[in-house]
């Protein structure tokens, strides 16, 4: 606690206050009856930059897109009712994706709850599941210890979303305040078990086909120099999750891409050979994995985790190590011998050369592939690179040159769409500095459109690029491959005019499509200021492959 | 069945959870909920405050499956959960409870 004069303060005054002490500078939200009072003391912030989100859905995903950017717990708000049910599929992506959040809502007056009043809902009892953590908070006293509580569970161990739910009276309770907390943050986690770091040493050592599986908690734990640096030192070939694109260079010589689903050919094969697989910060998701059983079927296993009940959950670890990956890989590096693994990277290589990402259309900027690679031919490693969700993400997961952690956003675990514009425009809030890509679908990008007013308002630095197949491309892929081309409810009939839509709502616009010389019109609207839309129409018959059927083993891909 | 069996099965079968816990409303739902979203059912439930109130004891019987290490986690893992520790299914807490039950 620090001293300070002894003020008389709302419940409401005081939130503003732990915020602004908290380093908040941006929060997005939208206010309504039951958050009125702390939209009233925030009117009286000189520190912080309020988002007014058009939806608050959008307001989680801003929220998100700042802290996936940063690293840093980002604060998004909504008053009770309609306005804390729509958070909850931006809280429940951030659960997913372990990214630190704190949600803060208005709820009705204590003595209202539980009576149906006006926009009352039971956001403490929805939220249970789908945060680290959540408060209703019973009085302004409480606010002390809860929102500097609240940044630090969503910061310390494995990061994740918390939700601070505060009724509207306890916002009016007026208090005296002479001392303030400290502000939240991450608690350090316990040191990994030494003994346990050596076995893994050891069993690196001595294996002969090792792959480094590199997940998301690498990015979360600033680790990725650490565990290149494992990686070159111990001749490991690493996979990446979908989650873990950018923390080792796509290009980087020892670098099998993003394995799974989507992985290329030479990437599941490899796995389905090696004798050691090293988990770093990753959790055997499905998608991922394919059949469990059939995973790696050859390899011991290290898991390095920072939370516990991810070890043994999916796969049993012959050596599980509880730790901060970052402090884990400190340990285990030196431990490791340095060798040249000539047998084992000449056996990857030739995967590589016989079984590659195939790219078919690379060199045309109206395919997919081509497309991808011309708007990264336009920008250098400072950009970042936002998703939404279906079969435009899997070919930007598999084409685009990810070399940087925290470079690339997108929603892994709940896989949500109508992610891509909001994150966008909270990472170009977050680092107005970056250009922010958003690719995007026809599907997606009407999930979460009502942001382009938002992105237009802030004059946020995003581009969106909709690959427009006029259908939801992943299902109808599926209904092709699995369901006898029985194409249903996949295709749209309607198509509004994107170009008109983006114009309408202040942004500029090009439609690809019409261009004389699309790459000049590409390089013209990436590097030009502000929110821009580029459409391009792909053909809906376009996969994305490899694909591994739902619930197949990795090695039997279809395609690529 | 008689009784002797019955004994032999539940000690084969089930676990008892005794957990320590902060004491205020929502605690016991964020428990009962990872079970609940596991569909993994808890047979039995005693909760009472410990000492000044401001813990509480909660006791869970459930039956013995290859997912409870993972519950076990799960539950460690929760914010107002102290400690968790793990009995026998032929715990008295629940044996001693039995007459109400008749």
């Amino acid at each position: 606690m620090s001293s300070n004069k002894t003020e008389t303060l709302s419940g409401a005054q005081i939130v503003v206050r732990l915020l602004e002490r908290q380093g908040v500078r941006t929060l997005s939200g939208i206010p309504g009856g039951a958050i009125l009072p702390i939209y009233d003391a925030l009117s009286q912030s000189t520190l912080i930059h309020h988002v007014l989100a058009r939806h608050e859905q959008g307001a989680g995903f801003f929220a998100q897109g700042m802290a996936r950017a940063t690293g840093l717990p980002a604060v998004c708000m909504a008053s009770s009712g309609p306005g804390a049910t729509n958070l909850v599929t931006a809280i429940a992506d951030a659960k997913l994706d372990s990214i630190p959040l704190v949600a803060i809502t208005g709820q009705v007056p204590k003595s209202m709850i539980g009576t149906d009043a006006f926009q009352e809902v039971d956001t403490y009892g929805l939220t249970i599941p789908i945060t680290k953590h959540n408060f209703l908070v019973g009085s302004a006293e409480e606010l002390l210890d809860v929102i500097p509580h609240a940044f630090r569970l969503a910061a310390s161990g494995r990061p994740g979303p918390v939700l601070v739910d505060i009724p509207k009276d306890v916002q009016n309770q007026r208090i005296e305040v002479s001392e303030w907390p400290e502000p939240g943050v991450a608690v350090p986690v316990p040191v990994a078990d030494t003994g346990r770091i050596a076995s893994a040493a050891a069993m690196i050592n001595e294996a002969e086909r090792p792959i480094l599986y590199l997940g998301g908690g690498v990015v979360h734990s600033g680790a990725s120099a650490l565990a290149v640096a494992l990686a070159e030192k111990a001749s490991l070939p690493s996979v990446m999750t979908l989650m873990a694109l950018g923390a080792m260079p796509v290009d980087h010589p020892l670098s099998l891409g993003m394995l799974g689903m989507h992985g290329a050919r030479c990437t599941n094969l490899a796995l389905d050979e090696c004798d050691l697989l090293i988990a770093v910060g990753a959790r055997f998701d499905d998608r991922a994995t394919g059949k469990v059983a059939a995973f790696c079927p050859q390899a011991k296993i290290i898991h390095i985790d920072i939370d516990p009940s991810e070890l043994d959950k999916v796969k049993t670890a012959h050596v599980g190590i509880m730790g901060d990956v970052r402090n884990v890989l400190e340990q285990l590096t030196p431990q490791v011998k340095a060798i040249i693994r000539a047998p084992w990277l000449t056996r990857v290589a030739e995967l590589k050369t016989n079984h590659p990402l195939r790219m078919p259309g690379i060199d045309d900027p109206r395919t997919p592939y081509g497309l991808i690679r011309a708007v990264a031919d336009c920008l250098d490693d400072e950009a970042t690179i936002a998703t939404d969700v279906g079969q435009h993400q899997m070919w930007v997961a598999q084409a685009y040159p990810l070399r940087r952690p925290r470079q690339w956003l997108t929603s892994g675990g709940l896989g949500t769409m109508g992610f891509g514009l909001p994150a966008a425009i909270g990472a170009a809030l977050a680092e107005p500095e970056r250009t922010v890509v958003c690719f995007t679908g026809d599907g997606s990008i009407l999930m979460n459109v009502q942001e382009f007013a938002t992105a237009a308002e802030e004059d946020a630095n995003v581009k969106v690029v909709l690959m427009n197949n006029a259908s939801l491309g992943l299902v109808f892929q599926q209904q092709t491959l699995f369901y006898g081309e029985r194409i249903f409810a996949s295709k749209y009939k309607g198509m509004p005019d994107f170009i008109k839509v983006a114009e309408g709502f202040g942004w500029q616009a090009l439609d690809l499509d019409q261009a004389s010389d699309p790459l000049a019109a590409l390089g013209k609207a990436l590097h030009s200021r502000g929110p821009v839309l580029i459409h391009v129409s792909i053909d809906m018959r376009e996969q994305v492959l490899p694909m591994v059927a739902p619930g197949a083993a990795n090695k039997d891909m279809i395609g690529g | 069945m008689n009784a002797n069996t019955k004994t032999e099965n539940q000690a084969l079968s089930r676990t008892v959870l005794e957990l320590d816990v902060n004491n205020h409303a929502g605690v016991m739902s964020h428990v009962v909920g990872l079970f609940s979203r596991r569909a993994y059912n808890v047979e039995g439930i005693l909760v009472m405050p410990v000492g000044n109130g401001e813990t509480s004891r909660i006791w869970l019987m459930v039956n013995e499956e290859a997912r409870l290490e993972q519950m076990v986690k799960q539950v460690e893992k929760l914010e107002d959960v102290l400690a968790v520790r793990r009995h026998g299914a032929t715990h008295e807490v629940f044996e001693r409870m039995e007459e109400y039950f008749r």
